[in-house]
């Protein structure tokens, strides 16, 4: 059975009758890279937000399994302790907390309740060392760990940053929400070598975009088109080159009638 | 998403614990002439403050109720201890201290921090402090640090040169009925030209219900001297209120600095009604850092009058109201003399009902030209039942001044909390972070075991939960 398996997902805008999610279907497994593409207002975002458990969507029906777990059941901590993570489109500034404190308190969330039910909190020297290979491999100067978290970042170093909380929490299915917008040349290079040197049989990542261009440094496995809230076409690379050519009305319109 | 954060109970206050009483001295409630007689004869002080306590007190009871802030129709004058002594002894020994006075200090932390950081410690119990130390270099330098009682016995002279200059009785009702009353606090000279390093602290417990604290402290730093001084307190929780209200004098001489740390944490049954004010003259510096997390009600706004040229006055306060708490703090600053600055930097959170309001003035007379001024007062809201408010008063005389004002206002968004979840902190946790983050500007002045206080505090506040 695949890793992650969405089956038939619908879900609202919390206390409304706006149904965004029009059942999903998608299987994954760890190890592999998938590409979600859409047009804006399709509903990527707000599916990768219902993976994570966003308050403001409420799922109306279906099931999404995590290595067997019911995902759906868990609030956006539980789910984060499980093994996913959201690279966000717009992270939140934290006024007042630097990046180290930041990701030690998260990274101690995840060593929690170990198996003799003990904090088991990292130790600092070891924590400051992972952080700082973590820094260079994205190319963050080590200064900015003591800045308040995404505090007057540029959009650019948020998506840096998000990158570099995934590289420290090593989750086993990472979601990345239009991780390339609003990042020049150099920056989507690192970034997606960031990506890549963290991808290993062990994770799987979903990568949602509406621009083939990350897809140059970061190849996919299997890509789906989601239009209008539902999967309308899945398939392997070649489909981002054929988007580009047919663009995503035309997609939508195709499988419309086939 | 579980709603951990929604149901903190505040009765979860660590320091509400109380002692059997035992006390040498105890006058009936309620104030009238006698009382303030049997507390001066007690003392054996001049006849001179004798007259200023009766004066003092008819200028009390000629003042209106101030009716322009926190709501004080809850207060009953007749119903409070105007004095209690709990024991006969002001130990220079923590061997000497009764062994029950001794125990709270220990659970309240008080010893433990004198032998990690502290240069002196005042411990006031009720109305009279009951343990005082100083380290014997500092003492070596001519630093003067006793309570407020010895050293009017002691040091007469210095005392009544300074002793109710800066805050006259007659400039508020609760001025007035400290001067009246007063008893205890701390008394501080410093030499000119001496540093003193290490903070010196001074705590106040109230014990007894439906207690009245009013002690009255006095700071003098010489030229170019620098002291920095602490106070804590806290007290029992009882369904009936207690009364706390101090006097704080300070005048830093030319060139000196003073830094005045507050972190009050009044059980949710105590009204605070406190003045502070000090006086800078030519290049010198006062700082208050004034934490108000507890009682009742505070209204409480430590003021700078900056008389000298080049003086610098700072107000750092941060406030957090929880039900049933109404925090009206703030500062005030007045520029006197030319090329003055100033900065008030607030920051207040409320929660479950509560209530913070920042009330603050800035004053720039007309002889101050050249001065400048910033004030930010940042509020943060955690519910939709809290409520904060904003009163800055500001008055310049003066041309050529540079003064900027910002203040806003913010939600713990749903938003940001899920944010921090995604990453696998808990809700509260995540809450807390944010508040913890959100008053950083003012911890990081604190000495790091305040900091450290402090932000446990809150994280209390925010768990609902015994940490």
């Amino acid at each position: 059975m695949p890793d992650l398996v969405i089956r038939n997902l619908h879900a609202n805008i919390t206390d409304t009758d706006t149904e965004i999610l029009k059942g999903i279907d998608l299987e994954m497994s760890k190890g592999e890279i998938h590409a979600i593409m859409g047009p804006n207002g399709s509903g990527k975002s707000t599916l990768s937000h219902v993976l994570m458990g966003h308050p403001g969507y409420e799922v109306t029906e279906g099931e999404v399994m995590f290595e067997g777990v019911n995902l759906l059941d868990m609030a956006a901590d539980e789910r984060s302790r499980a093994g996913l993570f959201l690279s966000f489109q717009y992270p939140f500034a934290v006024p007042g907390v630097t990046v180290a404190n930041f990701i030690r308190m998260a990274v101690n969330a995840h060593r929690k309740g170990g198996p003799d039910g003990a904090d088991n909190p990292v130790r600092i020297p070891e924590f400051r060392k992972q952080l700082m290979e973590a820094m260079e491999m994205l190319e963050i100067d080590k200064s900015m760990a003591s800045r308040s978290l995404n505090d007057g970042f540029s959009g650019g170093e948020k998506k840096r940053f998000e990158i570099l909380q995934m590289a420290m929490l090593k989750p086993r299915l990472a979601i990345l929400d239009e991780t390339d917008s609003g990042l020049d040349i150099d920056a989507l290079r690192i970034v997606s070598g960031g990506i890549n040197a963290l991808m290993g049989p062990d994770m799987g990542t979903l990568i949602i975009t509406h621009y083939q261009r990350i897809l140059d440094y970061v190849q996919p496995d299997r890509i789906h088109v989601l239009v209008d809230g539902r999967i309308v076409r899945s398939g392997g690379a070649e489909l981002a080159k054929e988007l580009e050519t047919t663009g995503y009305a035309e997609m939508a319109n195709k499988e419309a009638v086939s | 998403m579980s709603s951990e954060v929604a149901d903190v109970d505040l009765g979860e206050y660590k320091y509400g614990f109380h002692d059997e009483e035992n006390p040498v001295i105890k006058i009936e409630r309620g104030l009238n002439e006698d009382v303030i007689r049997q507390i001066s004869a007690h003392k054996g002080e001049p006849e001179w403050m004798l007259d200023f306590r009766l004066e003092a007190y008819k200028i009390f009871l000629s003042k209106p109720m101030p009716n322009w802030g926190s709501d004080l129709s809850g207060i009953d004058f007749a119903n409070i201890f105007y004095y209690l002594k709990p024991t006969e002894l002001n130990a220079r020994s923590w061997d000497d201290v009764p062994e029950t006075i001794k125990n709270t200090f220990e659970r309240l932390g008080i010893p433990e921090a004198e032998r990690k950081f502290l240069a002196g410690v005042g411990a006031q119990y009720e109305s009279e402090v009951i343990y005082h130390s100083l380290k014997k270099e500092l003492e070596d330098q001519g630093i003067l640090f006793l309570d407020t009682d010895q050293a009017l016995l002691q040091h007469e002279d210095i005392f009544r040169e300074y002793f109710g200059t800066i805050i006259p009785s007659a400039d508020n009702k609760f001025s007035a009925l400290n001067s009246a009353v007063w008893s205890g606090g701390s008394f501080i000279y410093v030499p000119p030209g001496v540093r003193i390093e290490q903070p010196l602290q001074a705590y106040f417990r109230i014990n007894a219900e439906n207690m009245g604290q009013f002690e009255r402290t006095l700071i003098i730093v010489d030229e170019g001297a620098y002291v920095h001084y602490v106070e804590g307190c806290t007290a029992p929780t009882y369904s009936s209120d207690s009364l706390h209200s101090a006097v704080v004098e300070i005048l830093v001489k030319k060139g000196g600095r003073c830094r005045y740390t507050t972190i009050q944490n009044w059980s949710n049954n105590v009204y605070n009604l406190v003045t502070k004010r000090a006086v800078a003259e030519e290049d010198a510096t006062m700082e208050w850092v004034d934490g108000n997390l507890g009682s009742k009600v505070t209204m409480k706004y430590p003021a700078v009058i900056l008389n000298g040229e080049r003086a610098h006055g700072e107000i750092l306060s941060i406030a957090f109201a929880g039900e049933g708490q109404h925090q009206d703090a703030g500062g005030k600053i007045t520029h006197v003399a030319p090329n003055t600055t100033s900065v008030i930097t607030s920051k207040s959170i409320s929660k479950d009902g509560g209530r913070s309001s920042y009330r603050g003035l800035l004053r720039v007379n007309k002889e101050a030209e050249g001065s400048k001024s910033k004030v930010v007062c940042d509020a943060l809201i955690i519910d939709p039942d809290s409520r904060t408010d904003t009163y800055p008063y500001i008055n310049i005389m003066a041309d050529q001044v540079d003064i900027g004002h910002e203040a806003t206002v913010s939600k713990l968004g749903e938003e940001q909390i899920y944010y921090l979840m995604s990453r696998g902190l808990s809700e509260a946790e995540a809450s807390a972070l944010i508040v913890a983050g959100f008053v950083e500007p003012i911890t990081k002045e604190l000495p790091l075991e305040y900091a450290v206080e402090l932000n446990r505090l809150i994280q209390l506040q925010m768990e609902g939960s015994v940490g």
